[in-house]
């Protein structure tokens, strides 16, 4: 039966959440104009806001009706099939539903819409002009889901998640048959998603652009009321989370990168990527504008400009992401469904007005008396913003390439630019520079915000100076950094340290309310150290030793073999040296759904297109039996684990399990790292090519060989002797009775550096011949027992080759990763206390306003409606 | 003249340097013909070609090889491009899960001796419960 009501309840709910937030958008503005009399603006705010909260209530019903269908497997519906299988664990299921764009702008609205609700719970006197331009935002992204075709005019206005298979494929031959056809199951999420960083990467990362919003509102609120220095109080709390917010959920997304994709880096300047990272280096710069700007004027008007320009990156960068634009130039782009048209409105509406609002009062904002010293706090502050907006021009300016292209295309020539090729050494080169300066300027700015460091007495700077420089002399010699640029940069990062670490031993006794800057900047100088160390100097261990070169000549040769010679072939059970480790690829494991670690692929039988398997022994881990033979376990069938022993020098042994995903489905073979995590470096090992391990073996035509004892023979290269033939009283799989009989083969193989002993048996039960062949997976070879010949006394073996079973990985060294991931945290530590400390001076001045002068009570929470 | 408008200056001075450093490391995408042309000409600079697999009659990729057992590190293949320009690529890395079902390839790299040396491989594989929706992935031969 096809549940067509929940996804008609949920375009209904679409429709409705569009038409509130447009009403809503309309009704707040009418509040916020002046000049009506107080009355009417209040009845306007009234009414505003019942239609906004039915907006809320329509959006939490989309939500939910997208989640039930998802939930309940619906496969009816093209979204819970395209993205949704059964066998995906409840957690996934979660992420199935932003897993495609309408689901995403989904998860965009719902954070808007719980943002509303906190603003209109804790800021009443901003309400009506902060949420007209929240409603509006909300019109504009409710309308990418709406789905609606305008007859007529063949216009169609979103795309909404709540179409049925058969409405967006309608030529599908099963519908000719049964037009009420249902799969039994969907097509499942991206195997590559399936891991728990994607559970909570996507909601933060949108949590991230959806507070952006909010310092934009509050600087539109500013201009259209005139409460041109007013806006910041209330804005800054929330600018400093959202770039916490923003910040960790980019984190997120390079820590699963390093995770799970094998680029081998946690950065690889993605267009993607970029085009997040470069709002939050504005918003950054916002903040610090924002701070300074209720002081002087020229911060004031920058922190104007650079928070409407946070907002407009977020949705410059949905636009690329989104509109197809950037093509084949990002890896993880979504492809185009219709929607860069109204993106690009969305996009260019939200640009002309508040640029334009910012221009006609332009004139109204104050302006600096005298200039600003040399030696004051702000002028320092105001380099340090000025840096991280050139530092975001650059990323922009080349991520945009794909972008001046299409725009030539529409004028009507053809300019064929692509990315630099050297993507890495195209931005490191200013990059390394811009960072250098901004992270010395956030230990001599926070020396010119406390000290009050001024002209004549700088000397408070020359210890953090000499200590820095001691520090840097040492580690330098230690690590044996070279090149000048990463001196530059690790020099100026410890200098960060230092003083920042000064400032807050010295303002941590007093209040530590107020040492959420100086953590922060803490936190970002150890994370460029160790992005510093773990990016430039990551080593490649599996330089291939095995002589196995196709080439000795200069061309592969030069540059330290470094250009070519760093994947490494294992073959099963075959040592190989590598670097100081001795590698040997052991086995191929699967994961079970509820037994711990993975278990031998041998051990289970995997019923094809299920997530299920039958045990083929018990299944004994670490003493536990969880199952007997025969039994039906839950496994991740997309997932296949190399089992790779690595032997340190000192005789050590840990296992890696680097993975392979094989989900036919998804047409596709994916290989993820696995990482040995030491608390000086990581060691990030992955495989780049295997043989299938879904696929059985092609065997080669049978060759007979017929021999006596002690005879040797050459199979497929190998050198075989049939050393003996024995009687045997048990052979597996076969139950001997009283009459029968048994004998087994001893045959040996000699490979280059080891023996393997295959024995295959010959069976004679109840008058009957029966032959058990023995396959030997590390030599590609299946030996039968074919026949015993009496008078001539020779034996006759049938033999089948096969490719033998064989991997390519490649494994690197990240040295001091670990100072990368305590920056993070030390990161976000600062920001939650710079936040909380400015969203208490705002609570402190609502409360303040909000009490008629002469009755002010520490304790009143009064507030105007 | 002002300290702001000094400060103007220079941060016109760097965006102007960072928009000419971009359009001077910016690639082209071009064809086989012109990229042997380029490397006639002495210009080192990568680019990016976009071409298909040569095919045989059967639909099977040919002239196509790939031997991990004698080195990972080599692998080569005949890419054709849009003008129908076939070319020797050699890539030194290993060969990219899933090439042999890549519709279109992007090569980034430069023609060294006769034979287009790629750094790097773009592919566009078609995923055929995705109603024509193209996914690329992403391979860089090692540089560090």
């Amino acid at each position: 039966m096809i549940h067509s009501t929940i996804g008609s309840a949920g375009h209904l709910l679409v429709i409705i959440a569009f038409v509130t937030a447009l009403v809503a958008t309309f009704a707040y503005f009418k509040s916020g104009m002046a000049g009506g009399s107080v009355e009417d603006t209040l009845t306007w705010k009234r009414f505003a806001r019942i239609v906004f909260y039915t907006h809320v209530a329509a959006v939490l019903g989309v939500v939910f009706s997208l989640y039930w269908i998802i939930g309940n497997h619906y496969f009816e519906y093209h979204y819970a099939w395209k993205n949704s299988s059964l066998s995906l664990p409840t957690g996934y299921t979660i992420s199935s539903f932003w897993q495609d764009q309408e689901g995403s702008f989904l998860l965009w609205i719902f954070w808007n819409v719980v943002l509303g609700c906190v603003l209109i719970f804790t800021n009443r006197s901003w309400e009506a002009p902060v949420m007209t331009v929240f409603a509006l935002v909300q019109a504009f992204l409710t309308s990418m889901i709406l789905g609606v075709v305008i007859p007529g005019l063949a216009i169609k206005i979103g795309s909404t998640p709540f179409l049925l298979l058969k409405e967006v494929m309608p030529d599908l031959p099963v519908y000719k048959m049964d037009p009420n056809f249902i799969p039994k199951d969907g097509n499942g999420l991206n195997p590559l998603l399936q891991n728990y960083w994607m559970v909570i990467h996507p909601p933060t990362l949108f949590l991230g652009f959806a507070t952006t919003l909010i310092p934009f509102s509050f600087a539109i609120a500013g201009l259209w009321t005139k409460k041109i220095q007013d806006w910041i109080r209330p804005a800054l709390p929330w600018a400093l989370f959202s770039a916490m917010i923003l910040g960790v959920g980019i984190l997120m997304g390079a820590y699963w990168a390093y995770e799970t994709l094998n680029f081998g880096s946690y950065w690889n300047w993605d267009p993607v990527e970029n085009s997040s990272i470069v709002p939050w280096l504005i918003l950054v710069a916002a903040v610090h504008t924002m701070i300074i700007g209720r002081r002087n004027a020229t911060a004031l008007k920058t922190a104007f400009i650079l928070t409407i320009a946070t907002f407009i990156l977020i949705l410059y960068s949905t636009f690329m992401t989104r509109s197809g634009v950037l093509g084949n130039a990002s890896v993880h782009s979504f492809t185009d469904l219709g929607l860069s048209g109204q993106l690009l409105i969305y996009l260019l509406t939200f640009t002309i007005v508040s640029v334009g609002l910012l221009i006609y009062r332009w004139k109204t904002l104050p302006s600096d008396e005298e200039e600003v010293s040399t030696y004051s706090q702000e002028f320092w502050i105001f380099i340090g913003a000025t840096l991280l907006c050139l530092s975001g021009f650059q990323i922009l300016a080349t991520t945009s390439i794909p972008v001046y292209n299409k725009i030539a295309e529409a004028f009507g020539t053809v300019l064929n630019m692509a990315l630099p090729a050297d993507q890495i050494g195209h931005y490191n080169k200013f990059q390394l520079w811009f960072f250098s300066l901004i992270i010395a300027l956030t230990g001599i700015g926070q020396y010119f915000w406390w000290k009050r460091v001024g002209k004549g007495n700088l000397q408070s700077l020359y210890n953090p100076l000499l200590i820095a420089l001691l520090i840097s002399a040492a580690v330098i010699t230690l690590k044996g950094v070279k090149d000048i640029q990463y001196i530059v940069l690790l020099t100026t990062g410890i200098f960060a340290i230092v003083a920042n670490g000064t400032i807050l031993l010295n303002i941590i006794r007093g209040n530590y309310n107020l040492s959420g800057g100086a953590i922060t900047h803490i936190g970002v100088a150890l994370m460029l150290i160790g992005i510093l160390f773990s990016s430039a100097y990551t080593k490649v261990v599996s330089i291939n030793n095995s002589g196995l070169m196709i080439s000795r000549s200069e061309e592969f040769t030069s540059n330290d073999n470094k250009e070519n010679k760093e994947n490494i072939t294992l073959w099963l059970n075959k040592a190989e040296k590598m670097g100081d480790y001795m590698l040997t690829w052991r086995d191929v494991r699967v994961e079970p759904r509820h037994i711990p670690g993975y278990i031998p692929k041998s051990w289970v039988d995997i019923v094809e297109n299920d997530f299920h398997a039958v045990a083929l022994r018990d299944i004994i881990v670490d003493d536990k039996k969880y199952n007997s033979k025969g039994d039906t376990i839950e496994i991740f069938p997309e997932n296949f684990y190399y089992e790779i022993e690595y032997r340190e020098p000192s005789g050590k042994i840990f296992t890696l399990f680097p993975r392979v995903q094989i989900n036919p489905r998804m047409g596709g073979i994916v290989s993820s790292p696995d990482i040995q995590r030491k608390i000086d470096k990581d060691l990030y090992t992955y495989v780049g090519m295997v043989t299938n391990p879904t696929a059985e073996p092609v065997w080669s035509k049978t060759e007979n060989f017929t021999i006596n004892l002690r005879d040797t023979f050459f199979v497929n290269d190998y050198v075989a002797i049939l050393d003996n033939v024995v009687r045997t009283d048990s052979v597996e799989g076969v139950t001997l009775g009283a009459g029968d009989a048994a004998v087994k083969a001893i045959i040996r193989v000699l490979d280059k550096d080891k023996e393997f002993v295959i024995t295959p048996s010959f069976v004679i039960r109840d008058r009957m011949v029966a032959r058990k062949p023995e396959v030997s997976n590390d030599l590609g070879m299946r030996i039968q027992f074919q026949e015993i010949n009496p008078q001539t006394g020779k034996f006759t073996f049938a033999i089948n080759t096969t490719q033998r079973d064989f991997i390519v990985m490649k494994a690197t060294e990240k040295p001091l990763i670990n100072i990368l991931w305590l920056g993070t945290f030390v990161l976000v530590i600062g920001f939650i206390m710079a936040t909380v400390r400015r969203f208490k001076d705002f609570i402190k001045m609502r409360n303040k306003e909000a009490l008629p002068a002469g009755q002010a009570k520490p304790k009143a929470k009064v507030q105007v409606v | 003249m002002k300290k702001i408008h000094i400060f103007g200056l220079v941060i016109i001075a760097v965006a102007i340097g960072i928009i000419v450093s971009t359009a001077g490391d910016a690639s082209t995408y071009v064809d086989f013909t012109k990229a042997k042309e380029m490397a006639q000409e002495g210009d080192n600079e990568s680019i990016h070609v976009v071409g298909k697999l040569k095919k045989g009659a059967g639909g099977q990729i040919v002239e196509m090889q790939y031997q991990p057992e004698v080195d990972p590190n080599y692998f080569v293949f005949t890419l054709i491009d849009n003008q129908n320009v076939e070319q020797k690529v050699i890539y030194k890395n290993s060969k990219p899960q899933d090439f042999d079902k890549s519709e279109q390839v992007v090569v980034v790299g430069k023609m060294k001796d006769g034979t287009f040396s790629a750094e790097k491989i773009l592919m566009k594989c078609p995923s055929k419960y995705e109603n024509g929706k193209m996914e690329t992935t992403e391979h860089t031969a090692a540089k560090s």
